[in-house]
């Protein structure tokens, strides 16, 4: 089980996070703070997440969150204390929340409306593909002749 | 004196554009061939006259002649020479050069090369396309202008930022905007076919070559801006869903969708409105990401030549011609007959599906960009938008889109037949499932999501090669048979399939990586030893290196695996006294197609000795990651040399004319 852990662990590391010396030392707890560090944005960085930044703040921020898992805390709730001190700015994947629906909301809209025209614009025009039945008759006629 | 000489060929250029748009558009109006000509000469020359003033800012560069304010801001005479080359293009005013360099030089390639286009279509093309001219050389002479002299001459200039003195990416500029400006000329051929009124097949055959030869320079573009960042910003990442790529991948995904939807239109004359809406929006995301790279209202990894009151000017040129093009388009478009009919079932339907996921992603990647604005305007509270977003979006759309596209071109024309299709591709969907199963279960450690992308990768390029296995009736016809059908089959079809199979390399790299990569970081002594993956780097050595316009520490590392030497990588930290920069030279081991990257990070004092932070990865199948996207900018210029391309259009006109 150790060595899968370590494994694991070795996998997870990533970036400027990796540095030995802010390591935690159980890796299960690393593993768990790496996954919040790519969701979290270094805030004076030029939109780079926290794993990946060598930025003094990054750091900052890295031993923070390292922390706050060390005392048992869940993601989210390491999360909601980021969001509290720095503002929903500090998450990189934003909150299904009301003010950002129009986020979430329009691609998907915009597929759905694409379907519907599609299969709207299919069902109008597809009845010009069938033949009528004076035309199917025709074809028939045509057909025989050219079979005599 | 030759800085003065630019300048003028640069305002020289700005009224040539101007007369090229008026001599075509009266010379339409008129139906006069000779006002028409004269519009077409005037393209030729003002291309003649940018590449004056291009030749004439490249030459202050190489000189580093800091009288001019744009060398001595962007350039350093200890610079090696290819970076002083590259610097004309490094900044604002360079790339804005660059810029109608390319857009000039696309108008003078439909007056020279569309000899074959109805006179009417092409007048009106090199209008637009003079209009577009006068536009952006309007903006560069008054705005932005490069040859602005400086009264007090520096002695030293301020030297390119250190990151982007690289060779990948002293080339990819013009790359990109070949592909970017490529894309103006499918805009005026869409503009010019709005004012005629007519939109049909011979229109859709003329406009494929160009936005294939835009969109695979490009592809080539963004491949190699995408490399750079892999071994330059030194943690191995290749895509960040930054702000600046993603103004260079909304064309991208735009030009494919139009890629797709003028085959349609060509081959059935269906979807012409449609086809036209695209090939003025590529152009106008072109723009958008010219506005949105260079006005500063986003931050980016990449953010260069920002300056918001030129920002505000662009945005004005972008709202000026996308908006009059579009007002256009609503306009005229229920003019345009409709296409042929089509069966839910049929090759029409699957190229609308791809058109259908391609412009939802599209769409998706613009709001994932602009939203942080919007947000931030009407509520005040400034949120990101990053990675994580784009990723549980975009990959769905994507992975819908390649579950979906092996059977496209196996698909016939109107209406297909389902049962066919399926028992056709039933090998390649049984190796797609038992590959992804198979890492799935035998791999370790355990990805769920890479082993899925993994087998859609194969699904994919199975897929592909099913297709030609079925043109070519392998291994149903005697050998000589097959190898003369092999040799008979179109450039165009085996452009398509490689740009598939492109695609199908590239997605089997990008899970490999990012599913399976290894890394390993430790602060290591002289002599000290760090374990990745199978592999056991010792640093043995760290030199200090004196170089051109840097100095620099050199680790000297060998990578052992099971004790035998594989390979010395020997990274570097530069420090770059100019700019006061510190950058990381990555190393990088190519072993078969995966790649050991090694970094080396800052000297520490250890407790006896100093220590220098070392990181390596073992990236898996890296390498495909950046052949893929060359594969398919193959298959793009292999399908663009397709003969009957070009003849088809002469014959086709040659009726109409």
């Amino acid at each position: 089980m150790k060595r899968v852990l370590v494994i694991l662990a070795a996998v997870f590391s990533l970036a400027a996070a990796a540095d030995p010396s802010e390591r935690l030392s159980d890796p299960v707890l690393e593993a768990r703070a790496r996954a919040v560090f790519s969701e979290v944005r270094c805030l004076v960085c030029q939109n780079e997440s926290i794993d990946d930044s060598t930025a003094d703040l990054a750091a900052d921020l890295r031993k923070l969150v390292r922390e706050e898992i060390k005392a048992g805390r869940t993601d989210a709730q390491v999360k909601a204390y980021l969001v509290s001190r720095y503002g929903e700015f500090v998450l990189l994947q934003p909150t299904l929340s009301l003010a950002n629906a129009a986020l979430w909301g329009v691609p998907l809209g915009v597929i759905v409306l694409g379907f519907a025209l599609f299969l709207l614009t299919l069902r109008k025009r597809g009845g010009e593909m069938d033949l009528t039945a004076a035309e199917a008759e025709r074809l028939a006629q045509l057909s025989q002749d050219q079979a005599q | 004196m030759i800085v003065e000489f630019g300048s003028f060929a640069l305002v020289l250029a700005f009224c040539l554009s101007l007369a090229q748009a008026c001599l075509s558009g009266i010379g339409r109006w008129r139906r006069s061939s000779i006002l028409a000509g004269a519009g077409e000469g005037a393209a030729l020359a003002a291309f003649l006259a940018v590449a004056l003033a291009f030749a004439a800012l490249m030459h202050a560069f190489i000189t580093s002649d800091f009288s001019v304010a744009n060398v001595a801001a962007n350039s350093h005479t200890e610079k090696p020479l290819l970076y002083k080359i590259a610097g004309t293009w490094g900044s604002h005013e360079g790339s804005m050069l660059l810029w109608c360099l390319a857009l000039t030089g696309f108008g003078s390639a439909i007056a020279g090369f569309g000899r074959n286009l109805p006179k009417g279509l092409k007048s009106l093309g090199v209008m637009t396309q003079g209009v577009l001219g006068t536009v952006f050389l309007g903006y560069t002479v008054l705005a932005s202008n490069p040859f602005v002299r400086l009264a007090r001459i520096p002695v030293e200039g301020h030297s390119l930022n250190p990151l982007l003195q690289d060779p990948a990416l002293a080339v990819h500029p013009p790359f990109l905007y070949a592909g970017y400006v490529g894309l103006s000329v499918v805009f005026s051929l869409a503009v010019a076919a709005l004012i005629e009124g007519r939109v049909d097949a011979a229109w859709a055959r003329w406009v494929r070559p160009w936005t294939l030869a835009a969109w695979s320079l490009l592809t080539i573009g963004i491949m190699m801006g995408s490399f750079w960042a892999y071994y330059e910003l030194g943690w191995g990442g290749w895509w960040f869903w930054d702000p600046v790529e993603n103004a260079s991948f909304m064309p991208w995904l735009i030009a494919t969708a139009l890629l797709h939807s003028a085959v349609v239109t060509e081959k059935r004359g269906a979807l012409p409105g449609w086809t036209v809406f695209l090939a003025i929006s590529a152009f106008t995301f072109s723009m958008l990401g010219a506005f949105l790279v260079r006005s500063g209202v986003l931050t980016s990894v990449h953010a260069f030549a920002v300056d918001p009151t030129r920002g505000a000017l662009l945005l004005g040129i972008l709202a000026l011609t996308a908006g009059s093009a579009f007002s256009l388009f609503a306009w005229r478009a229920p003019v345009l007959a409709p296409g042929g009919v089509f069966a839910p079932i049929s090759r029409e339907s699957a190229l609308v599906m791809n058109n259908i996921l391609l412009a939802t992603a599209t769409v998706m990647v613009l709001l994932g960009t602009l939203f942080p604005l919007i947000r931030e305007a009407v509520s005040g509270t400034p949120i990101s938008v990053g990675a994580p977003y784009f990723n549980l979006i975009f990959l769905p759309l994507m992975a819908v889109m390649i579950v979906l596209l092996p059977a496209g071109p196996l698909l016939s024309w109107k209406r297909a037949d389902a049962k066919g299709v399926y028992q056709r591709l039933i090998f390649a969907a049984l190796s797609g499932v038992g590959i992804a199963l198979l890492v799935y279960a035998l791999v370790s450690p355990r990805k769920a999501l890479a082993s899925a992308g993994l087998g859609l990768a194969v699904w994919l390029i199975f897929g592909a090669l099913t297709e030609v296995a079925e043109r070519t009736r392998f291994l149903r016809v005697s050998t000589g048979e097959f190898w003369r059908r092999v040799t008979g089959l179109p450039r165009g079809a085996w452009g398509m399939t490689l740009a598939h199979l492109g695609l199908g390399i590239f997605i089997l790299g990008a899970c490999f990586e990012t599913g399976w990569r290894v890394e390993a970081a430790e602060t290591l002594p002289i002599g000290g030893q760090l374990k990745v993956g199978a592999y056991e780097l010792t640093l043995d050595r760290v030199a200090a290196v004196d170089g051109p316009n840097f100095d620099a520490e050199r680790g000297l590392i060998t990578a052992r695996k099971a004790g035998i030497d594989i390979c010395r990588p020997s990274p570097e930290r530069r420090f770059y006294p100019a700019g006061g920069q510190t950058t990381s030279e990555v190393a990088i081991c190519t072993l078969g197609l995966n790649h050991l990257y090694v970094v080396l990070g800052e000297r520490r004092m250890g407790p006896t000795a100093p220590v220098w932070l070392v990181r390596a990865y073992w990236n898996p199948l890296a390498i495909l990651i950046f052949l893929g996207p060359l594969t398919m900018a193959l298959g793009g210029f292999l399908s663009l040399s397709d003969r009957r391309l070009r003849l088809a259009v002469g014959q086709r006109t040659a009726k109409t004319s």
